[in-house]
């Protein structure tokens, strides 16, 4: 009999690991700006690389869709061209004999479907849908624009003061995004083509901690502080902005700038929004909040605590003594899962539970054993806070998988290491209950499925319902908006959302805008940021102005740099075990060095690139 | 300062500059492509790639800043192979047909490929064709466009006017009007600042070279030549003429050398308009409380003209109504001097030079075989020959008179092309040709320069004051009007120096003149971008002032988007300076005592701005 030999891994198939994981990488980084077409393309010519050549369908209609779609980048496609690609990527689908076929035909269909319009203008006029507009990714990625290679470089120079100004150019939250933005920027990072994305949000925080000058605010009549930016002269225009959460108080400082006079009107005690009654004061702890806002509120910010609109004054009437009006209430009401003994006693909603933090009154769940149903970050949040709370036990209970979670992989595995178990796969049934208190969460096991709208969807398990027992339920499954009483007062509303036009501006209410999460639906701080700039723009434009934003911060030069392979640097945390008992902060900023070799490592987009073409960098808005 | 070695020596340049002035400081060429100074370092082509010590990749020498200790290498194997196969690469883009291009010879890719020694390209040629209307004055070949963007650059940074802008993305990235417009709804003011600033063949002026060697050749056609200010500081470049040799008279010798029939000078014209134009501006300014518009703006840039009117046309009214001195020319021309010198073609048998007549043969040949023409445009042929030709043009003797005018300037084609600019039927200026047009000519018919005795420009339209001469300059059109109109104001001359505070590299400049107890507000303005800023201005509020001058050019027309093409040199200053200098040796330094202008006031057109003045010489641009 013939031997058998070990088999060992072949150093052609390193290589071919290394590649394949370079380009899963590079796939990541680059996803900006790219051409629909071209890109579909390319994942075409890849998949028929890996075809094995036996099936028809795969061997010769992967190339074919790939040279018709080569014909329509090159302004050289007939007519019939565009409706044989589709009629190609079909039979793939339907025909081809593996996964690599059909997956093919399957994803060539989807673009035709998705970027029907970008086919459309390469099979008709011979061009892109627009051109590489998004020259720099890390701004492109970020919903407010921030200078990101600017500010990167004004740390790396060690020039703290003018990164804080640049930032606050496109987003006066400087602060609280150091700590808690999701930063959508590091996504497409295209240093991740090199190894790791920047590490962004830590050298934005880095700046704020060596910038405390930038906070600094002057006692009436006193000179402005050197952290004061410019301010447009005064237009004596009055603006109400209902709610003061990141979008309300974004647009009333650029509206301040502007020359303009907002009047924050918020329904609770301080302001912050969800920064304050959502986010965990171990992330963004409240002093340095209202830090934060207390320098906003300086630049030229009325603020009105305590008054609920419209209960307390009449949409009507706050149109009638403002120029403008700026809905921003945020979305902070409880939903429910409807759940049998959901109203017993020790049933919590995670916004009751933050908002009551939010204005200091901390509960005491000692000694309590807690189930958190939910699996967003909110869920990880609410886990973490019991814990701190002195919970002697917390479970969080989701439906799917961990790998389905919709929170942050990092708020997961920090509420894992502090001690939260996580059950998987445990779909809340009821409440079980004993003399109307909460006694048990009863779980339905549920398996993993088929997908559904792109993700998986869990299935009732041949189990049985188990039940968890607890003394206290916290339900983390999603906040509404209270658009009720606009509705009344006029304003339309359309999937229990506030609705606005493409710039903001509310149908049918003349000098009404609205925007953040009462527009959207719950989101995140940076995108109620972005929201509040962009509705300071239209207020202005709608008075008749055309005040623009700027810095006045020259950015370094990119210097000479090979920029080779180097690891990322991430914020050290506090340990599990002296944290999770507290509600300091949890975070650690990055060291001197740290921030020195990250800052390094941007790789100056707004340099190389089409970054420098043009205009270069907006210098205003 | 920062201190580094370029090649071993050491160097000292100021800080943030790019290797590449310090390669220059210490005397060491590297090549660039798609950099203009101050205006783009994107870094596109990499052709200027170096070596950095301790740098595992090259770096661009364009936008790589000098720093402290750096020793550069512009000589390895390694830099040598990359600035290579890079333009190579851009060959491979590129319709390499050198023979028949209009920038051969004159070409910074076709001189890269030579000072890199290389001598094939193993790619196979992928160029882009896209299509063109070929009757546009802006004529781009996207087959030998190699995306260096420069175009796009000079477009939005320079001129403020976003024509140029890239299409798709990654390798099908090109070059193409924006938002895929046809270009003439891009807002192109027909500056040719792109052409000037465009490395290869891609963009070029309209090619009216055969329209004008058909009239040459048409023995029933008097053919007039005009000449710019500015065309006077630059023709001889290319004929190894150089300063006093590239003279006025020199010029004028080689114009009647190719067969011109009567050489004159814009300059009479410029004189004109500084009467119609200077007696427009005292008269508004002396209505200002009665609600004239004011400030009153220049109008005889015609790139000037079409921004206002494709970009600001709510500046229309601010525009003078006085035409430019091309078209002032070419209407006094035919309704002036052609009956009172009664023009005819003087030109029997014998008189000809026999190379002008073998050249004017050819020019024949060209016209009726429009396929064999190469660097001509038939279209454009058809478009001057159908205004030119027309047989009610011919005067009295059964001659017709045409009119080509010799400008620094893409937008003077348009400009002569306007219906307005035309009486029954008729254009004032039959053909424009741009001074590299002229330089085309010149070879096409075989005209040595150098060999020829000067000569005086044709009487009358011969004179023109110092004043008129420094049009070709930014401010100069401003300095000359004051001139005149000091004189209008306080019965006396001023001293012709009083003014030259106008004169300046600034784009945007500002000075208040004591006009005999008024004081008068003046900006001057050159480059597109310029003007914008100051048309912002005064709409904020943030300016006023009484009289405006914009040149579309930056330097005005000495920087002309019609001029000779010098890579990596912005000439205007230059150029500038000889017109000044010619300013200071004219007879008269004021256009009031050209005696000429005088002459057509009392013979022809009675007073500035009389019933017939405005007819002639005036226009509403908002009508063009």
């Amino acid at each position: 009999m013939a031997l058998m030999e070990v088999p060992r891994p072949a150093a052609a198939r390193a290589v071919v690991d290394d590649v394949c994981g370079t380009l899963a990488r590079r796939a990541q980084a680059g996803s900006m700006g790219m051409c629909p077409v071209e890109l579909t393309d390319a994942f075409v010519t890849l998949c028929a690389a890996q075809s094995c050549g036996k099936c028809v369908p795969c061997r010769v209609g992967l190339a074919k869709m790939h040279g018709i779609m080569a014909a329509l980048l090159d302004g050289a496609a007939r007519p019939a061209d565009l409706p044989t690609l589709e009629r190609t990527a079909r039979t793939a689908y339907a025909s081809a004999d593996c996964a690599i076929g059909y997956e093919a035909g399957a994803m060539v269909l989807r673009a035709l479907e998705g970027f029907r319009d970008d086919f459309r203008s390469h099979a008709d006029q011979g061009r892109c849908t627009g051109g590489p507009r998004d020259a720099v990714p890390c701004v492109a990625g970020c919903p407010a624009h921030v200078d990101i290679p600017g500010y990167v470089a004004l740390v790396n120079a060690g020039r703290y003061d003018d990164a804080v100004r640049l930032i606050r150019k496109d987003n006066p939250f400087a602060l609280a995004c150091g700590l808690i933005c999701e930063h959508p920027c590091e996504l497409g990072c295209r240093r991740g083509v090199v190894d790791d994305a920047v590490n962004i949000r830590a050298l934005k925080r880095y700046a704020v901690d060596h910038a405390p000058a930038m906070f600094e605010v002057s006692p009436d009549g006193a000179p402005a502080p050197a952290s004061a930016p410019a301010r447009h002269e005064a237009t004596g225009k009055r603006i109400a902005v209902v709610g003061g959460g990141p979008a309300g108080l974004t647009a009333a400082y650029y509206l301040a700038l502007m020359g303009h006079s907002p009047v924050v009107y918020e329904q609770r005690e301080h302001l912050g929004g969800m920064m304050r009654y959502g986010i965990p004061a171990y992330r963004l702890p409240r002093e340095e909040l209202q830090r934060e806002i207390d320098w906003l509120l300086a630049q030229g910010i009325e603020v009105r605590c305590g008054v609920r609109v419209p209960d307390d004054v009449a949409l009507d009437k706050l149109r009638a003594s403002h120029d403008a009006v700026y809905l921003a209430i945020g979305a902070h009401t409880e939903k429910a899962l409807g759940l049998e003994g959901e109203g017993a006693e020790g049933v919590l909603s995670a916004v009751q539970m933050l908002r009551a933090i939010g204005d200091g009154r901390l509960h005491d769940f000692s000694g309590e054993r807690i189930v958190v149903v939910g699996g967003g970050n909110v869920a990880m949040d609410v886990a973490r806070t019991a814990l701190r709370l002195g919970a002697e036990e917390v479970t969080v209970a989701y439906r799917r998988r961990i790998a389905d979670m919709t929170a942050q992989a990092e708020e997961i595995e920090g509420a894992i290491a502090e001690g939260c178990v996580i059950r998987e796969l445990a779909a809340p049934a009821r409440i079980v209950t004993e003399g109307g208190h909460v006694a048990g969460l009863e779980v339905q096991p549920q398996v993993i499925g088929a997908f559904d709208r792109g993700r998986p969807k869990p299935c009732r398990a041949d189990a049985l319902a188990e039940t968890i027992p607890c003394d206290r339920v916290l339900m983390a499954v999603g906040q509404g908006i209270d658009a009720a009483p606009f509705a009344d007062g006029g304003v339309p509303v359309e999937w229990g959302r506030l609705a606005a036009g493409p710039f903001g501006e509310v149908p049918g209410m003349e000098g009404v805008f609205c925007g953040g999460d009462c527009a959207t639906g719950p989101a995140t701080v940076i995108r109620a940021i972005a929201a509040g700039k962009a509705a300071a723009r239209n207020i202005d434009a709608h008075l008749g102005f055309a005040h623009r934003i700027e810095a006045g911060v020259d950015v370094p030069p990119a210097q000479a740099s090979d920029r080779r392979p180097c690891g990322r640097s991430n914020a050290a945390e506090r340990t599990a075990a002296a944290r999770k008992h507290d509600f300091a902060l949890m975070e650690m900023g990055l060291t001197g060095q740290e921030a020195a070799q990250e800052s390094d490592r941007c790789l100056r987009c707004d340099h190389h690139g089409l970054g420098a073409f043009r205009g270069g960098r907006q210098q205003s808005w | 300062m920062v201190n580094l070695t370029v090649n071993g020596q050491a160097v000292q340049v100021p800080e943030g500059a790019p290797i590449l002035s310090a390669a220059f400081a210490s005397g060491t060429r590297v090549p660039t492509l798609c950099g203009i100074k101050g205006v783009s370092d994107i870094g596109a082509c990499r052709v200027c790639v170096v070596e950095v010590e301790g740098c595992e990749r090259l770096m661009a020498a364009c936008n790589t800043p000098a720093e402290e200790g750096m020793a550069v290498r512009t000589d390895t194997p390694r830099v040598l192979e990359a600035r290579r196969v890079n333009v190579q690469l851009m060959l491979s883009q590129h319709e390499v047909k050198c023979p028949t291009c209009v920038r051969n010879g004159n070409c910074v890719l076709q001189s890269l490929a030579r000072e890199l020694n290389v001598l094939d390209v193993p790619y196979a040629e992928n160029a882009t064709h896209q299509s063109w209307d070929a009757s546009f004055p802006l004529i781009r070949d996207s087959a030998k466009c190699v995306r260096c963007l420069r175009c796009v650059q000079v477009c939005a940074k320079v001129q403020g006017c976003d024509v140029w802008d890239v299409k798709n993305r990654a390798t099908r990235l090109d070059v193409d009007v924006r938002d895929g417009l046809p270009i003439q709804d891009a807002g192109c003011t027909l500056c040719g600042q792109c052409v000037t600033h465009c490395p290869t063949g891609a963009l070029r002026e309209r090619d009216d070279t055969d329209a004008v060697l058909a009239a040459l050749a048409d023995l029933d056609t008097v053919c007039v030549a005009q000449v710019a200010p500015a065309v006077r500081t630059s023709w001889g470049e290319g004929f190894g003429l150089e300063g006093t040799d590239a003279s006025e008279g020199r010029l004028a010798a080689t114009l009647g050398a190719l067969g011109f029939d009567y050489v004159f000078d814009t300059n009479f014209a410029a004189d004109m308009t500084i009467m119609e134009e200077g007696s427009e501006f005292l008269d508004r300014l002396g209505k200002r409380d009665a609600g004239a518009v004011l400030p009153m703006f220049t109008s005889c840039c015609p790139g000037w003209v079409r921004y206002v009117r494709l970009h600001r046309p709510d500046k229309l009214a601010s525009l003078s109504s006085a035409k430019s001195p091309q078209q002032m020319f070419g209407a006094l021309l035919k309704s002036y001097v052609a009956p009172k010198v009664g023009m005819t073609p003087p030109r029997s048998g014998a008189d000809y030079q026999a190379g002008v007549r073998e050249g004017a043969g050819i020019g024949i040949g060209l016209a009726e075989h429009p396929e064999g023409s190469g660097a001509n445009d038939e279209a454009a042929v058809a478009a001057v020959a159908e205004g030119g030709v027309a047989d009610e043009a011919c005067d009295a003797a059964g001659k017709r008179v045409f009119c080509v005018s010799f400008m620094p300037c893409v937008a003077k084609k348009y400009e002569a092309a306007v219906e307005e600019m035309a009486r029954e039927g008729e254009p004032d200026v039959d053909a424009v040709l741009t001074v590299r047009e002229l330089q085309r000519l010149v070879r096409l018919m075989h005209v040595d320069p150098r060999r020829l005795d000067e000569r005086a420009f044709d009487d009358p339209m011969d004179e023109g004051s110092g004043a008129a001469v420094i049009f070709g300059a930014t401010g100069g059109v401003m300095e000359a009007a004051l001139r005149s109109a000091y004189y209008l104001v306080a019965g006396q001359n001023p001293d012709p120096e009083a003014f030259s505070a106008v004169r300046g590299a600034d784009g945007w400049r500002e000075r208040t003149f004591d006009m005999d107890g008024t004081p008068v507000r003046v900006a001057v303005a050159s480059g597109l971008a310029n003007a914008a800023k100051l048309l912002d201005a005064l709409d904020a509020g943030e300016v006023e002032y009484d009289f405006v001058e914009v040149m579309a050019c930056p330097g005005g027309c000495a920087g002309g988007g019609g001029q000779p093409i010098h890579e990596a040199c912005e000439l205007a200053a230059e150029r500038g300076a000889v017109l000044y200098g010619l300013d200071k040796q004219r007879a008269t330094r004021f256009s009031h005592e050209n005696p000429h202008v005088a002459m057509c006031y009392e013979d022809y057109l009675e007073a500035p701005l009389s019933h017939r003045a405005e007819e002639l010489l005036h226009t509403d641009q908002a009508t063009w």
